[in-house]
């Protein structure tokens, strides 16, 4: 049984006479327990296909169901879906307590059952002797713990997350993404997640949806979306990469004064390779290799890695990453010429 | 050292502006007061705190009238005035301004003068009920003008856009997210306004309260106007006093009494809506 299913979503609104489509026809199915993003930048319509799944938008066409119910037309205060805001949205004339209790109130669940719930899920967000603070009497991570406990008390068949950890600085970010993963395989109920930020999706999810301009680009595990991306967007979007254009003959393509393998492919073909997946050397590798070769342009080093810039004959830029050796010393200095490898598995042809 | 005292001689003109038009005279206000005299020989300090028993004495009539006609005004805007801050707040959308400046467009037209119209409305066989009794909706006998009714009305009428704009200024800052969060956690439309909704708004009716009920308490216009004779208000006696019979101690006594009044009920009223929680909302 499918968690959420939508069907050919669209969102239209009209501003200023004109038509925009914020959502041009999405089709998903996140699964039971599942933790599920939404990926994209901003105006890419994630949060608009979240504010539809929650209920706060009327989709202009298609259909949303929740465990194969069809809830398109359903309030929110009707939907067994709860959501966490990207500014929490606690309310602030209530305590913590009664914040989390409100939403077991209006559900007319027994006062010794409000009690009891409660109390265990403050137990689980850290937040026990914390009962009768006020919101803003609290930290960003403290406020955002809360806005998660009012949200799970209620045990939805699914719980929405809007960038709910964008308002927090680095390190609580890093926390707080565990923190949220521990948790939901606690409660083991669904999470949607919506994000712009790649690399919390590819830590938390189980499957990624990245989505573009109203439409879902590529849909997959963090894996497959970051080493297999399926368009030139998802590769630039997700993590740093290169891409390669050329014409392939007889799954060889010509590019920067030396060759890549693209088994299989013919004519006007676009690679991509991730910087990570690159040898950067001073001699001629040798082997079943795609080969290219340039001029060391930048080296930046960044700890556990060095950044190479390389320009290829032919003037394109590739990024290489080369992991820091023992005695940490860069393979090559800017000016070399260089030679740059990569098994053929790591190149990727992908659409436009 | 003078970067430090910037600050303070850049706050030296409203200062001295509060000292020379504030102050100065509710001292001499004070003075007044306990003095005893006529305008004729001159008045003379004498401490005489019986001015106060006095007027009192002569005048809680009125007094007590000025404040229940003050306060049932101020619960009529209260009733008229959430609803409409509430619409504009809401359901304004981009014409919000407009709304805005259509609620303070009889200020453009003085206060008498508005009263006055209020007059001919009200008036026995005036637009309104002249019409009315034409086509005999009501009885030829009918009339509203002159009854306390029409002092509450022209109170309301008068004051009502200071009711309205702290209450909407309260509901603009309720932030649409928390609302959405309640309908999300199952409350009904009803329970969202209870329980989110009015709550956070409280800060804006406190101060449409105040900004309302004080100078409607005080105000001598409308019961001098719409009120006829059986109407007097506080407003009208301090003037009587001050202006005709030149007896300013009473007037005085009258009006601090007013002020003192106004001051504990202010407190009391802030009590029991609990300072702490208005001022905490509106320090949000």
């Amino acid at each position: 049984m499918h968690a959420i299913q939508l069907d050919g979503v669209v969102k239209e609104y009209t501003s200023h006479g004109e038509v925009v489509q914020a959502v041009k026809g999405v089709t998903l199915d996140i699964a039971e327990g599942e933790f599920f993003s939404l990926l994209g930048p901003s105006g890419c319509g994630k949060t608009t296909t979240m504010r539809m799944i929650a209920g706060f938008e009327e989709p202009s066409k298609g259909t949303i169901r929740l465990h194969g119910q069809d809830v398109t037309n359903v309030p929110p205060n009707k939907r067994d879906v709860n959501m966490v805001f990207q500014s929490y949205a606690l309310f602030p004339h209530m305590n913590v307590w009664d914040n989390v209790a409100f939403g077991l109130k209006q559900k007319k669940v027994p006062a010794e059952e409000i009690k009891r719930r409660v109390g265990e899920m403050l137990e689980i967000v850290d937040l026990v002797g914390r009962e009768k603070r006020r919101p803003r009497e609290m930290s960003g991570g403290q406020q955002q713990r809360v806005a998660l406990a009012r949200a799970l008390v209620n045990h939805p068949r699914a719980l929405l997350l809007d960038e709910p950890l964008g308002a927090l600085d680095l390190k609580l970010r890093q926390a707080m993404q565990l923190e949220l993963k521990r948790i939901q395989r606690e409660v083991g109920i669904t999470f949607v997640y919506v994000t712009h930020d790649q690399s919390e999706a590819l830590t938390m999810s189980d499957r990624i949806a990245v989505m573009k301009d109203g439409l879902v680009e590529q849909l997959g595990d963090p894996r497959t979306i970051y080493e297999e991306p399926a368009t030139a967007f998802v590769a630039g979007f997700i993590g740093t990469s290169n891409l390669l254009t050329g014409t392939a003959n007889g799954g060889v393509l010509k590019v920067g004064g030396g060759r890549v393998l693209v088994p299989g492919k013919e004519g006007e073909v676009t690679v991509t390779v991730r910087p990570e997946k690159i040898t950067i050397c001073t001699e001629e590798p040798q082997g079943e290799l795609s080969i290219v070769s340039g001029t060391v342009t930048e080296v930046v080093y960044l700890g556990t890695y060095n950044s190479y810039a390389v320009r290829l004959a032919d003037g394109v830029e590739v990024t290489v990453f080369q992991q820091n050796a023992v005695d940490a010393t860069a393979t090559a200095e800017r000016g070399d010429s260089v030679w740059l490898s990569w098994q053929p598995q790591h190149s990727y042809a992908i659409g436009k | 050292m003078r970067r430090r005292l910037t600050p303070y001689l850049l706050a030296l003109p409203s200062w001295l502006w509060l000292a020379a038009f504030l102050v100065v005279p509710l001292a001499a206000m004070a003075s007044v007061s306990t003095q005893t005299g006529n305008v004729v020989d001159g008045f003379a300090q004498t401490f005489s705190f019986g001015n106060y028993a006095d007027a009192l004495g002569r005048y809680s009539t009125q007094l007590v009238r000025s404040l229940l006609y003050g306060g049932a005004a101020t619960l009529a805007m209260l009733a008229i005035g959430y609803p409409v801050a509430y619409w504009i707040a809401f359901r304004g959308g981009s014409r919000k301004s407009m709304y805005l400046f259509l609620l303070l467009l009889p200020f453009f037209v003085s206060f008498v003068l508005r009263t006055i119209a209020w007059g001919f409305l009200l008036a026995d066989d005036g637009i309104l009920f002249g019409t009315l009794k034409g086509w005999g909706l009501l009885s030829p006998d009918f009339h509203v003008l002159a009854t306390s009714f029409a002092v509450i009305a022209g109170l309301t009428y008068n004051w009502l856009p200071f009711m309205i704009l702290p209450i909407y200024v309260g509901l603009e800052r309720v932030d649409p997210r928390v609302i959405e969060a309640a309908y999300d956690l199952y409350a009904t439309r009803f329970t969202v306004f209870r329980r989110v909704v009015l709550p956070l708004s409280l800060p804006g009716v406190f101060a449409g309260v105040l900004m309302t009920f004080v100078p409607a308490v005080a105000d001598p216009i409308n019961a001098q106007i719409l009120g006829g004779t059986n109407n007097t208000m506080i407003g009208n006696i301090i003037q009587v006093e001050y202006l005709t019979n030149n007896n300013y101690p009473t007037a005085s006594a009258l009006s601090f009494t007013l002020m003192a009044v106004l001051l504990v009920g202010i407190f009391a009223y802030a009590r029991a809506l609990g300072t702490e929680n208005v001022l905490e909302a509106a320090a949000r």
